[in-house]
């Protein structure tokens, strides 16, 4: 089953896609989310978030800046301010 | 009765307004629609936005520690009206019709024995309420400089709306922006942003949220970004609506124009023939006397 992501910043929707594995820069640590991940709401710090596509893949990089990040039944979604790709 | 000459020099700048007015009204149709695409892109955010905070602030409001941006100062004597508007004229009652439900507010607080300052955004504002209230306009942003106010602006004045807060200079704030409904309609909006009222949006999960810092450490975080949102929210509205009321006003522009030309032509043509019809008259006369 893969997990449903979302990176949304305040001008438009980046990113929305079925992935294996998302590795979010939490203000309290990195952690990662799979999927059926426990409700989880957390704000993020400059960094980079990491896609993994599938099981040990090369994650792809993107470089955020300031917002958070929500866990909940439907899937992760990343709110960030400012994105770079 | 003009003469031929200045009939058709009349004529001739009509139709040049008309070439101006129809140039702008496609010009407006067409930043409409990438306006309005802006404000569909942004929606998303908004929304995940709302629907966090509204769960959030449902379990914090009302306790005394709640951040001071939900709470509010306690006391409601200082008003800020922070009046968003355009920089360009040539939108019809635009800018106008938003300054006026400024105005209307301005005067019931006044009325109610508060006080008001305004904060105006866009220079199309300025004029109109300094007029009107010289001592109280505060502070004047400028969005002169960038094409299309965005995120980077509404970041900014929210800043700036949050430090003024925080120094105690307004215990209140309302924004002022025309809500885009149509290229036809757009309704002038008042909406308080500060304290951030809380969206009444229930997000139905029973499950057992986990949070990392604690609730309050990310409503803190949470609550300067909404303002930024909303406010972003309201600039996107404000431009989609521009870009309407110019449409339509520029498209009466050019069809009045049309008239004006049609009028003027019956006109040029009819002393065209009187003109000559005396010519011809003195002709025969002429002829007829020798």
């Amino acid at each position: 089953m893969p997990l449903h992501f979302e990176l949304v910043t305040p001008a438009r929707l980046v990113r929305s896609e079925e992935v294996y594995m998302v590795v979010v820069p939490g203000t309290e640590g990195e952690f990662g989310v799979l999927e059926g991940h426990a409700p989880f709401m957390s704000t993020i710090r400059d960094g980079a978030v990491q896609i993994y596509r599938s099981a040990g893949a090369t994650p792809e990089e993107i470089q955020v800046r300031g917002g958070f990040a929500e866990v909940n039944a439907s899937g992760l979604t990343v709110l960030a301010e400012h994105v770079e790709d | 009765m003009a003469s031929l000459k200045e009939l058709k020099g009349r004529i001739n700048s009509v139709k040049s307004t008309q070439k101006i007015t129809k140039a702008k009204q496609m010009v407006a149709a067409a930043k409409l629609r990438k306006a309005q695409a802006a404000a569909e892109a942004a929606r998303p955010y908004a929304a995940r936005l709302a629907g966090v905070m509204g769960s959030l602030a449902s379990k914090i409001a009302g306790q005394d520690n709640a951040p001071l941006l939900l709470r509010g100062t306690g006391a409601a004597q200082k008003h800020l009206l922070v009046v968003a508007n355009s920089d360009k004229g040539l939108a019809g009652a635009f800018n106008s019709n938003i300054v006026k439900a400024a105005m209307v507010k301005a005067q019931e607080l006044l009325a109610a024995g508060k006080d008001v300052e305004f904060y105006l955004v866009g220079r199309k504002g300025r004029a109109p309420i300094r007029r009107a209230h010289p001592s109280r306009v505060g502070t004047m942003f400028d969005t002169t400089e960038v094409r299309e106010p965005g995120y980077a602006e509404a970041e900014r004045i929210a800043e700036e709306l949050v430090a003024m807060y925080e120094a105690g200079k307004f215990d209140v704030a309302h924004l002022f922006f025309s809500r885009f409904q149509s290229a036809l309609t757009q309704v002038p909006t008042v909406q308080q942003i500060i304290p951030v009222p809380t969206p009444d949006t229930q997000v139905a999960s029973d499950a057992v949220v986990e949070y990392e810092p604690d609730e309050e450490e990310i409503l803190k975080e949470l609550l300067p970004r909404y303002l930024k949102t909303q406010l972003f929210g309201a600039l996107l509205e404000n431009q989609a609506s521009e870009q309407g009321a110019s449409m339509t006003a520029m498209d009466n522009a050019t069809r009045n124009a049309g008239d004006l030309i049609n009028k003027l032509t019956i006109q040029y043509n009819r002393s065209r023939q009187a003109a000559i019809t005396t010519e011809l008259i003195e002709i025969i006369a002429g002829a007829e006397a020798l």
